[in-house]
């Protein structure tokens, strides 16, 4: 359901502003969301400073500095800091994309960071996934194969192989999905560019045998339909992947295959 | 669904934080100006009922469309028509899978929104 407003509990208050550092020339504000579920108050944004002299260059290096000298109690996720974990996604200056490469300098002003929108916030920076990796769960993300298995291995030609870019290189790390104002307001039902730029990965794949069940999993009013090319995933995707373009080519199918 | 709400936890902010695109806001106003044409198209069933109903019915609905107020509903009713029309357009591109990457949506977004300025003011001009 479209809901403009946000619940009475997530209302975002002022939070605290923390010291600049001493002697600094260079100094530049984070106003980071935080929310502690141990203190019974609603979320708040606090704002930090930081040395930019003594500082790295991407948005992650901020954050884990903030950590180390200012404050340990900032939560984020964060593990490979290279793009490829996927952990570290989050709303930076209002897009989605990875902490761990984005820049600072692509960041006008104040350094805006909040938790991907429109999920249920676990910690600060940290959304509860439970129910998108249950999403992806639901489109099979496996080959599914009838024929018998063969000796050595399922082979695949180079021209089916390269149906695969840009599919396979998703590191589920969730930006598209909570960038999508249908998964928003319709997220229960609707499965997201995400989930279905996966789907859509096992149904383009030659060695696969459920296609049609596949595509039959999908015929419905909202786990695909919802999408109305609005191309927001497309646009903040960190991998630069075209989850609109893969949907597009399902709702294609749906169509060859019934005319 | 699995249970995500554990402890009360708050929702994050969205639709106030979100930068949204070009294709965003020109798709979120394909929508808003196919429920506006709603009204309209209301408004002017209403004209030619009332000019199948009596004369004197027909002057009063016709002065209402025709006043100030009305020309001006319908001048943003044509420019909403335009628009809705160059957005429906823009779906059947797409749908051939075409302009599907974030430069050419984006340059297709500002050709409706000018497209829709320029098509108007010709109709205005022409008609």
């Amino acid at each position: 359901m479209v809901e403009f407003a946000l619940p009475k509990n997530s209302r975002v208050r002022t939070g605290k502003t923390w010291p600049k550092p001493e002697g600094a020339t260079n100094v530049r504000a984070f106003r980071i969301y935080r929310w502690n579920p141990d203190d019974g108050k609603n979320p708040s944004v606090d704002t930090y400073f930081l040395d930019m002299d003594k500082c790295g260059p991407m948005v992650l290096d901020a954050l884990i500095k903030i950590k180390n000298e200012i404050d340990p109690t900032l939560t984020f996720r964060r593990s490979c800091r290279e793009g490829i974990c996927g952990s570290c996604a989050m709303n930076i200056d209002g897009i989605n994309t990875l902490a761990c490469i984005y820049g600072l300098d692509e960041v006008k002003g104040d350094v805006k960071i909040y938790p991907l929108p429109h999920m249920p916030v676990v910690k600060d920076l940290i959304p509860d996934l439970t129910h998108f990796y249950a999403q992806h769960a639901s489109i099979m993300p496996w080959l599914e194969t009838k024929t018998n298995r063969p000796a050595k291995e399922w082979k695949q030609s180079i021209e089916d192989r390269k149906k695969l870019d840009g599919l396979y290189e998703c590191v589920m790390c969730a930006s598209c999905s909570t960038s999508c104002p249908s998964y928003w307001w319709n997220g229960d039902r609707y499965l997201g560019p995400a989930a279905l730029l996966h789907a859509y990965r096992w149904i383009i794949d030659s060695r696969d045998e459920a296609t049609g069940e596949r595509l039959d999993e999908l015929e419905d009013p909202f786990k695909l339909y919802r999408c109305h090319t609005i191309m927001n995933c497309t646009k903040t995707c960190p991998k630069g992947l075209n989850p609109a373009k893969a949907i597009a080519e399902i709702k294609k199918m749906m169509v060859e295959r019934v005319v | 669904m699995a249970d995500v709400n554990r402890g009360n936890r708050p929702l994050s902010p969205h639709l106030t934080i979100y930068r949204l695109p070009i294709t965003a806001i020109t798709s979120i106003l394909v929508r808003i100006t196919g429920n506006a044409l709603l009204i309209s198209a209301a408004l002017v069933v209403w004209w030619l009922l009332a000019a199948a109903t009596s004369e004197s019915y027909f002057d009063l609905a016709n002065a209402v469309i025709t006043s100030f107020l009305g020309d001006l509903v319908m001048l943003l009713s044509l420019l909403g028509l335009w628009y809705h029309t160059l957005g429906g357009i823009r779906h059947l591109i797409w749908d051939q899978i075409i302009a599907l990457e974030n430069v050419p949506a984006e340059k297709m977004s500002w050709a409706m929104l000018i497209g829709s300025v320029v098509l108007t003011a010709l109709t205005v001009v022409l008609v």
